[in-house]
């Protein structure tokens, strides 16, 4: 893709992502941190492509090194975040009957 | 794999993002949106090595696999009073990530054009400043060194003038600078990480914690311009979002401006008042009186802050909670956007202590409350109640929203001595008639206060 059409992306995504996130409930802000956090750890992808292109063995095991943190960041991130929702129980869940 | 067949997997991950996220806006549908989050990164990942089709893929399972692990193992052993270190750390490896893979495409320097260039250096600056200044939070959290904000003479100028040396080669690399030049900019950046953290005060971290958050996404969104991936630029930008949001929020919450938490310790006096105890009269009872008060309320609020889980007494105050329930009383807990260590941490403490979410209230939601409470329970918490925040205007918590414990019929503060709170100011709520208080370690007189309320 070029130069416009990316930030034709960009532009898009900014405004969906302040949609979505100013819905997100406040009680759930910090699960809110830890999953986003998996998903910047995509930049795994990017890791894996200039990984894939490494020439010189410098810069294939600094590639290799952005590949392990990047999923260090998304299979953590995406791990805590289940971890913590799953704390996150109603009385209904418990066989309870919610008081009003 | 053809060039549209990409294009569209990742436009299916991208999706599954953007749903992973909304599922956020509810407690019930959160968890399933979590699982549609792991599908879009696993599509990705899958489809790059189908249509990249890289060399090395020895290596890269490899280095995915010793990731996975770490990422996993560690996820599943931190203690949830831990979270913002973990989150902390996990913002900088990301930064990290974006940073190196920005240097590595400015280093095969395949002839890109100005604004990629551009794209790159700002890549490589705001990635390392991520890394180095999350790495710096995780150290201070994890209390390695003082949570003191930390300033020298000069400190305001030698950042500023960081920032322009490092302004000043991003537009060297911009002109077509060699690769030495990145590096410097990258050695440059990762000082200039250090150099915001360091002024900043223990209690701001919160703040800072968003902030790196927004700033992981952005790198993430710029490495994806530079290498032409949209998912990259659609995933980032929705943390980079995530993030400015919550900062907004949080420096909202602490009634402050984002610029005065990140500059304010370089500008002069720091938030700190008096840290000695008062010798003004209080009003104090045994777990027995505060049990009485409790068990013939109709409505009690609970407000806690995060002295509770310095004390491990979350779960019996949801004993506690339980107890009152059974006894046909209302219970309500009220959640300061800043009660815990990071935005919304006093949540995941509560429910890890198996508190339902149908009972955790947001400050707007249950600020009106307060005046229909017969009794409100300060657990741990101080300045989050504090009036002064309303009323007295030199006070350095001056502005911050608080809870309106002080509309309720009476106020019991579990506490174990008079000493200030957090921000080390005298509270006026403590000497109020309507309050008593209840010395001692806060899961302690929870316990003392289960019993005594069965016994009545």
């Amino acid at each position: 893709m070029e130069g416009v059409a990316l930030l034709t992306v960009f532009v898009l995504a900014a405004f969906t992502g302040y949609e979505v996130i100013s819905k997100v409930s406040s009680i759930l802000h910090t699960p809110l941190m830890s999953g986003s956090n998996a998903i910047s750890g995509i930049i795994l992808v990017g890791a894996i492509i200039v990984a894939g292109q490494a020439e010189s063995p410098l810069a294939l095991g600094l590639a290799l090194f952005a590949v392990v943190l990047g999923a260090i960041n998304t299979v953590g991130g995406f791990v805590v975040t289940d971890r913590m929702l799953h704390m996150f129980r109603g009385r209904r869940d418990r066989g309870e009957e919610p008081s009003t | 794999m053809t060039g549209s067949w990409t294009a569209l997997a990742y436009l299916v991950a991208a999706v599954c993002f953007i749903v992973a996220l909304k599922g956020l806006s509810s407690p019930r549908t959160a968890r399933p949106g979590n699982l549609v989050g792991v599908t879009g990164a696993t599509i990705a990942v899958l489809v790059v090595f189908l249509s990249e089709r890289p060399d090395n893929v020895p290596y890269i399972l490899a280095a995915l696999v010793v990731g996975g692990a770490v990422g996993a193992f560690s996820a599943r052993r931190v203690a949830m009073t831990a979270m913002p270190q973990m989150v902390g750390i996990f913002n900088g490896v990301g930064g990290g990530a974006g940073a190196l893979v920005a240097l590595l495409e400015l280093g095969r320097g395949d002839g890109a054009q100005w604004p990629g260039l551009a794209v790159a250096a700002f890549t490589v600056f705001i990635g390392a400043v991520t890394f180095s200044g999350s790495t710096l939070t995780f150290v201070k959290l994890q209390e390695l060194m003082t949570g003191r904000p930390l300033t020298f003479p000069g400190g305001r100028p030698v950042f500023i003038g960081v920032v322009a040396a490092n302004v000043a080669l991003g537009t060297w690399i911009t002109l077509g600078g060699a690769l030495w030049v990145a590096i410097v900019l990258a050695a440059l950046s990762l000082a200039a990480g250090l150099l915001l953290v360091l002024p900043v005060g223990g209690a701001d971290v919160p703040v800072v914690i968003a902030l790196l958050n927004a700033f992981s996404g952005i790198t993430v969104a710029a490495s994806g311009y530079v290498l032409g991936n949209s998912l990259l630029i659609v995933a980032g930008t929705l943390v980079g979002a995530s993030g400015m949001l919550l900062s907004r929020l949080m420096a909202k919450a602490m009634g402050r401006s984002l610029a005065n938490i990140m500059f304010g310790a370089f500008a002069g006096p720091s938030t700190l008042g008096a840290t000695t105890a008062t010798d003004r009269p209080v009003r104090s009872a045994g777990p027995e009186d505060i049990a009485i008060l409790l068990g013939y309320a109709r409505k009690v609020i609970v407000a806690p802050g995060y002295g509770l889980a310095v004390a491990q007494g979350q779960h019996a105050l949801r004993d506690l909670a339980e107890v009152l329930d059974g006894r046909g009383i209302e219970v309500a807990y009220a959640i300061h956007p800043v009660a815990g260590r990071m935005p919304g941490h006093m949540n995941v403490l509560l429910a890890e202590a198996d508190v339902p979410y149908d009972q955790l209230k947001e400050m707007d939601l249950v600020n009106p409350e307060f005046k229909t409470a017969d009794v409100t329970l300060v657990v741990g918490a101080n300045d989050v109640v504090n009036p002064a925040a309303r009323s007295a205007p030199g006070s350095p918590i001056y502005g911050m929203p608080i809870l309106a414990a002080d509309a309720s019929r009476s106020i019991v503060f579990l506490k174990r001595s008079l000493r200030p709170g957090f921000a080390g100011i005298d509270n006026e709520l403590l000497h109020d008639p309507k309050t008593t208080l209840l010395f001692g370690d806060a899961k302690d007189s929870l316990t003392k206060l289960v019993a005594a309320v069965k016994a009545l």
